[in-house]
């Protein structure tokens, strides 16, 4: 006769791992709670102030000599930069998603599929150091500018782009296809006005997620579009990037400096996480109406 | 009623969400005897079996009234993991534990325990396994996975891994819908052996089923407990016109 | 291949011979640019895969010429010199990644843990979006807040501490300035552990209800059930995610350059200034000495690509394997 008479001391384990498991969400969220918190507290002053958006972020000037500091220059880099890498990697990663996901040649759609899975496990340094090691090095005239920064960009927005979009367009049904294609419509029409409309919701999240993760990055444009202080005057020129500023910044030994780089970490914070929860927000809307659960 | 009531429910309701899936059901289930609950489906006989080892609560948004009561305790004022050891469950598809060889699925209640000798562990799985009458089979590859069995023998092995917990009462949820005649009959055979020592219900939506193997039956109709009496009583004489509809197969 | 057929397995193609042939040469022309396009697009993105590969070989090629296959086991690194060697940067990766895992692993896998087992069903989504939120952060602000909040109290508490019960273990040896292998790992663990909950927390719920309910009808605790059913059918899922968790820590950079300290030499304790490959390209490729030390940074970069190539096509498959017998989603 076997005796279960240590129940309590099974019941008091399972107990105890489930506080430590609750416990262990907690640390887990700490950090995002910290960073949010100190993002306000360091930058809060900053930000709020209406020229800190147009304004030029301060040399090593110190709190006397700088009137007004802010981070236009870089908002604007930043919209370029991802500007011209949106313009590279959405159609290229539409249609590259498009060819795997609708044309599933020779297994040559489950190689790109493959493909773009693994590029967007490349770490971003890495897609920098590739544009420099060719471009950077072999076409001097636009060595440090929006163009080599853009593609340094662009090559890490693509893969997310193909993936996501090859995701939404499997789930839509093929019954869309084969009633496209039985009212006479050519397949190329009836692909994009089609299925690629249908898919739409999520092709356009993952580009926004994809644009969000491009507007976070500093590593790849270290060394490609280098960072400016001043607003760009040319797409050929070393130009600023949030992500740039925040990085030099934050190293400074000029408080002023670092107060700017608190203010640009608590825009860029905020900019990601409301797009980040309204996306999340627009797909579960929008997987509820569409009958998904 | 054959013997005391090993475990009986009172006034059972039982609640998906809003909606009572049973009704007020009081039952009385005699100790080392065969009880059947037969009814056409969504009677709710799988929901009152499943109240019977609290495993309907682990379902979301589920709720119970009234009184289940094993040995003259309510179960529902028990540790649901006491009771779970007491009263075992086997499953209508068997679902013996994937990655585990059939020695482990069938030794895995005693290692809930600590780590019992190799000895006493060895000597209790022969055992359920003999009992489930499925040694013989699998003797030489003990240690051989279990999902490699056939069907009929995995709900066999499911059967050993439910008995080596050493339960009070045996609750079997259409064990042999799943399967063959063939695997069939060796279970049921094997169920007219198990009430020399624990007491076993049976939820089976085959009248012939019941007729074999139980000696009491229930017939339960949209969540209500229509009749309960020894088995041939049930079939050869039915006391409620609905019962006689159900055997003489006019619905169901 | 017929362009117009669909190409799914579960329809069949429209018989040519019954279809009305309202396509005149003109569109069917339309459908084969379209194809050729689209062809071509995607093979670019394979083309893109080759690229990185191409340049990064092709710059190494200098250093390579130097130094041979030597670089690799090359414990020097000295730009004055002229002499490279990936090993500090390798045990800086590697140093790192594994502490990184060590932190990270318990705190994810108990939170995948509770929010599939324990939380109740009103805050499992909210907390699961929350630690999602977590890998949305960019790794510069991590860096940001590790070099202003973590820092410092690594400097003032948590290091003097270590090195005063700890110290006997040899790991903690060394001035603690707080900037150093040690903090670096810290936060990438922070930064990894979305990734290897989401995954976990994923493959935890593909686990069939049938498998938990035969452990609970044994008279299983929560814990025995999660032990004995949940985690051994999840189990190569849980550690695909926690070896796609490896491969973006050793990618890091932004967080690991500022907090790492920058030193390029083996550490020799946690408390040691150290650097990674990821962190030796952000802070050296432009400030350099010559197009030797250029080569040798983009020869590191080609090593790093490799093993992290490798380690996540590992996880994918894991990941892909418990995913797809379980009947969940593919990912």
């Amino acid at each position: 006769m076997i005796h279960f008479d240590r129940h309590a001391r099974r019941k008091l384990l399972s107990h105890t791992i489930a506080v430590l498991s609750g416990l262990a969400v907690i640390a887990v969220l700490y950090p995002l709670v910290s960073i949010v918190y100190e993002a306000f507290v360091l930058g809060g002053g900053v930000l709020f102030q209406a020229q800190f958006f147009t304004a030029v972020p301060p040399n090593a000037c110190s709190a006397l000599s700088c009137q007004t500091v802010g981070i236009g220059p870089d908002i604007v880099g930043t919209l370029i930069l991802i500007g011209i890498a949106s313009g590279i990697s959405v159609p290229v990663g539409v249609l590259a998603a498009i060819f795997a996901s609708e044309y599933r040649a020779r297994g040559l759609g489950r190689a790109i599929s493959f493909t773009a899975d693994v590029l967007t496990g490349v770490p971003s340094i890495i897609m920098g150091a590739f544009i420099y090691g060719y471009f950077v090095i072999y076409y001097p005239t636009i060595a440090y500018s929006a163009y080599t920064g853009g593609l340094a960009l662009s090559a890490i927005m693509t893969p997310i782009v193909v993936r996501t979009t090859e995701e939404g367009l499997r789930v839509v049904p093929n019954s869309v296809r084969e009633a496209a294609l039985a009212l006479g419509i050519t397949k190329w029409k009836a692909t994009l006005r089609i299925v690629l409309i249908a898919a739409l919701p999520a092709v356009a999240t993952g580009v926004l997620l994809a644009i969000m993760r491009a507007a976070g990055e500093a590593a790849p444009l270290l060394f490609t579009a280098l960072g400016s202080n001043l607003y760009p005057t040319g797409l050929g020129h070393p130009i600023g990037a949030l992500p740039l500023l925040i990085y030099f910044f934050a190293l400074s030994p000029y408080s002023n400096q670092v107060k700017v780089a608190w203010g640009a970490t608590l825009f860029l914070l905020l900019l990601i996480l409301i797009v980040n929860i309204v996306s999340r927000l627009l797909i579960h809307r929008m997987a509820v109406r569409m009958g998904g659960t | 009623m054959l013997g005391g009531d090993k475990i009986r429910t009172e006034h059972l309701t039982a609640y998906y969400g809003p909606k009572p899936a049973i009704s007020d059901v009081t039952l009385g289930f005699a100790e080392h005897a065969v009880s059947a609950i037969i009814g056409p489906s969504g009677c709710g006989k799988s929901t009152l079996i499943r109240c019977l080892n609290r495993m309907h609560e682990t379902v979301p948004r589920t709720r119970v009234e009234g009184q289940v009561v094993l040995d003259g305790e309510d179960i529902y004022q028990l540790d649901p993991v006491r009771v779970r050891r007491r009263v075992g469950m086997v499953f209508q598809k068997p679902n013996p534990f994937v990655t585990m060889s059939i020695y482990n699925n069938v030794s895995a209640a005693l290692r809930f325990n600590g780590r019992p000798s190799r000895e006493e562990t060895d000597r209790q799985v022969v055992r359920s396994l003999q009992q489930a009458a499925l040694w013989d089979e699998v003797k030489d590859r003990i240690d051989a996975p279990a999902v490699s069995l056939s069907g009929g023998q995995q709900q066999r092995l499911c059967i050993a891994r439910a008995l080596a917990a050493e339960p009070e009462v045996l609750l079997m949820d259409e064990p042999c819908s799943a399967l063959d005649p063939i695997a069939t009959a060796k279970i049921e055979e094997l169920i007219k052996k198990l009430k020399e020592e624990y007491t076993v219900i049976i939820v089976t939506h085959n009248m012939q089923q019941a007729a074999r193997v139980a000696d009491n039956t229930a017939f339960m109709y949209i969540g209500k407990l229509i009749e309960f009496g020894p088995t041939e009583d049930l079939f050869e004489r039915p006391k409620e016109s609905l019962t006689e509809a159900y055997i003489t197969g006019r619905f169901g | 291949m017929d362009p117009l057929t669909p190409s799914s397995p579960s329809s069949s193609p429209v018989p040519q011979s019954e279809a009305p042939h309202r396509r005149t040469d003109r569109h069917r022309w339309g459908d084969r640019v379209f194809f050729g396009l689209v062809a071509v697009v995607g093979i670019s993105v394979i083309t893109l895969a080759a690229a990185i590969v191409g340049i990064l070989i092709y710059s190494s090629q200098q250093s390579f010429r130097v130094f041979g296959w030597s670089f690799l086991w090359g414990t020097v690194w000295s730009p004055d010199s002229n002499i490279f060697g990936v090993v500090p940067f390798m045990a800086g990766t590697l140093l790192t990644s594994a502490i990184a895992l060590l932190i990270a692993v318990p705190l994810a896998l108990g939170s995948a843990i509770f929010l599939t087992t324990h939380a109740p069903r009103w805050l499992r989504g909210p907390a699961g979006t929350a630690i999602e939120l977590l890998a949305a952060v960019p790794s510069v602000i991590y860096g940001f807040w590790a070099l202003y909040v973590i820092h410092p109290y690594m400097a003032s508490t948590i290091e003097p501490g270590l090195h005063q019960y700890l110290g006997w273990t040899g790991l903690f040896g060394g001035t603690a300035v707080g900037l150093d292998v040690l903090t670096a790992s810290i936060v990438l663990a922070v930064m990894i552990i979305p990734t290897i909950c989401a995954v976990s927390r994923d493959t935890l719920l593909a686990v069939p209800q049938a498998q938990k309910e035969a452990a609970l009808s044994l008279g299983a605790t929560d814990w025995e059930t999660t032990r004995v059913a949940s985690i051994p059918y999840a189990r190569s899922g849980i550690i695909g995610g926690i070896i796609l968790g490896l491969g973006r820590a050793m990618g890091e950079t932004m967080a690991v350059t500022m907090v790492i300290g920058n030193a390029d030499r083996i550490p020799t304790s946690l408390f040691s200034q150290g650097q990674t490959i990821a962190s030796l390209i952000a802070n050296e490729l432009l400030s350099n000495t010559g197009p030797l030390q250029v080569s040798a940074i983009l020869e590191a970069g080609l090593v790093l690509f490799v093993i992290v190539l490798i380690v996540n096509i590992v996880a994918r498959i894991l990941v892909w394997r418990v995913l797809k017998v379980g009947g969940g989603v593919v990912e």
